[in-house]
């Protein structure tokens, strides 16, 4: 049990998906500048990256069991890919409310390479299954912080008129991922 | 200049994905902690790119329109295993280095980005120019940042340790630029510059452009993928 929680602190604080990984910035930069929007994206990310992660890991062992682990990058993302069309139509059968709210972002997580990047990295960090999904959840849970927190500085500063001109939009962002960036540098003792 | 090279000179200079383009920050932010490290994975980015501009050419009039994506992404995935099985294999160091983000090059936005606006469209030599010049272009971003990086953050240029050789170790590195902060310090400052010169002044007189340095998702050409696809089912 202890064990699954520094796993879950770990992906989520001190190894943050994007802050320290860099894994999903385009997400991060492109669907920041509203918190809604955040919210609705990273609730996307969360349901895929959870459910590419259950998915990948059976998948890998049977890779192995053929002995073909090398097969692993063009399976995964074939998966994830075949993942997040069926994820939209069931969804949109089942959920329709959720559907509503998430669909219009699903269809850009195919290429977000926080799934894929978790997938491999569960593999690679030799986890269980049980410990993969808890890692899994850590991350799609340090996505969640770290984009919403980047969408409610970007609506403060929206209206902040001190900022050079060359600096508006992007390089603002950018310098403030950097600031929330040393500040989760503070998580680093904690989960290891 | 002929229509060749021209195609290397646009990614090299005029459609530079690292500077102008703004494309592939993933990796750009990740991995260019050393020049090393930045001139590997610009390598291998552009092997895969042309290797698979080319194939993508040659078979652009038997893949089917409507399942051309995932056609695209497999042969990508395809080269990078034989990138990646390579690396392991001849060059462990940078293979270690750069880990988990050599196969995240099948998601690079650029390499499925070329496929869908330039390689599937036209003929096979034109196609791996493209690749080579665009491999180019990325290769020089990521070098020139890592060198950047590496020289502030570490006091070394490719591992050359100047600071102790010339400098008998009176410089102290700023750490924080090898580190994650300083990655998107760089890039915030590599995009305030593109925006300053775009900026209309004295000497640039030119109508004020509106690609200014962004990240919208417009800027993948991948997500132009996903809107046809979105089209396409609105359509059904």
């Amino acid at each position: 049990m202890g064990k699954m929680f520094a796993i879950l602190i770990a992906a989520m604080l001190a190894n943050n998906v994007i802050l320290s990984q860099f894994l999903g910035i385009c997400p991060f930069l492109g669907v920041s500048k509203k918190i809604s929007t955040a919210a609705g994206m990273s609730g996307a990310v969360f349901f895929v990256i959870v459910i590419a992660n259950a998915i990948t890991y059976p998948v890998q062992l049977l890779l192995d069991a053929f002995d073909i682990a090398y097969l692993q990058t063009i399976v995964f993302i074939l998966v994830i890919a075949a993942l997040v069309q069926l994820v939209e139509i069931v969804l949109k059968k089942i959920m329709p409310p959720l559907y509503e709210a998430l669909g219009v972002y699903l269809p850009l997580i195919t290429t977000n390479c926080a799934v894929l990047g978790t997938a491999i990295k569960t593999i690679d960090n030799g986890f269980s299954f049980g410990q993969g999904i808890v890692y899994a959840v850590g991350v799609s849970l340090g996505f969640f912080i770290a984009i919403i927190i980047m969408a409610g500085i970007r609506e403060k500063m929206e209206t902040n008129t001190d900022i050079p001109k060359a600096f508006q939009g992007t390089p603002i962002t950018l310098i403030t991922a950097g600031l929330m960036a040393i500040a989760f540098f503070g998580f680093a003792g904690i989960g290891g | 200049m002929n229509k060749y090279m021209e195609r290397v000179y646009n990614g090299l200079i005029k459609e530079n994905p690292t500077f102008v383009l703004m494309l592939g920050m993933c990796p750009t932010l990740a991995v260019t902690s050393s020049a090393v490290n930045g001139l590997g994975m610009g390598l291998s980015t552009m092997v895969v790119l042309v290797l698979s501009n080319i194939f993508i050419s040659l078979l652009r009039n038997i893949i089917p329109d409507k399942v051309r994506i995932p056609a695209f992404i497999v042969i990508v995935a395809s080269f990078v295993t034989i990138v990646q099985l390579l690396l392991q294999a001849y060059v462990r160091s940078i293979y270690d280095a750069l880990g988990v983000y050599i196969p995240l090059i099948v998601v690079n936005c650029i390499i499925l980005g070329r496929a869908e606006a330039y390689a599937s469209k036209n003929s096979v030599v034109l196609s791996a120019l493209d690749g080579v010049g665009m491999g180019l272009g990325f290769t020089v971003g990521l070098t020139l940042i890592g060198i950047f990086r590496e020289i502030i953050g570490s006091g070394t240029i490719f591992g050359w340790n100047f600071n102790e050789t010339v400098f008998n170790g009176a410089y102290t590195p700023v750490t924080i630029f090898v580190l994650a902060p300083g990655a998107f310090f760089v890039l915030a400052m590599l995009c305030a510059l593109q925006n300053k010169l775009k900026m209309p002044s004295a000497t640039n007189t030119k109508e004020q452009s509106d690609d200014t340095c962004t990240f919208d998702c417009a800027a993948c050409s991948m997500a132009a993928g996903c809107d046809s696809a979105a089209q396409k089912k609105g359509e059904k």
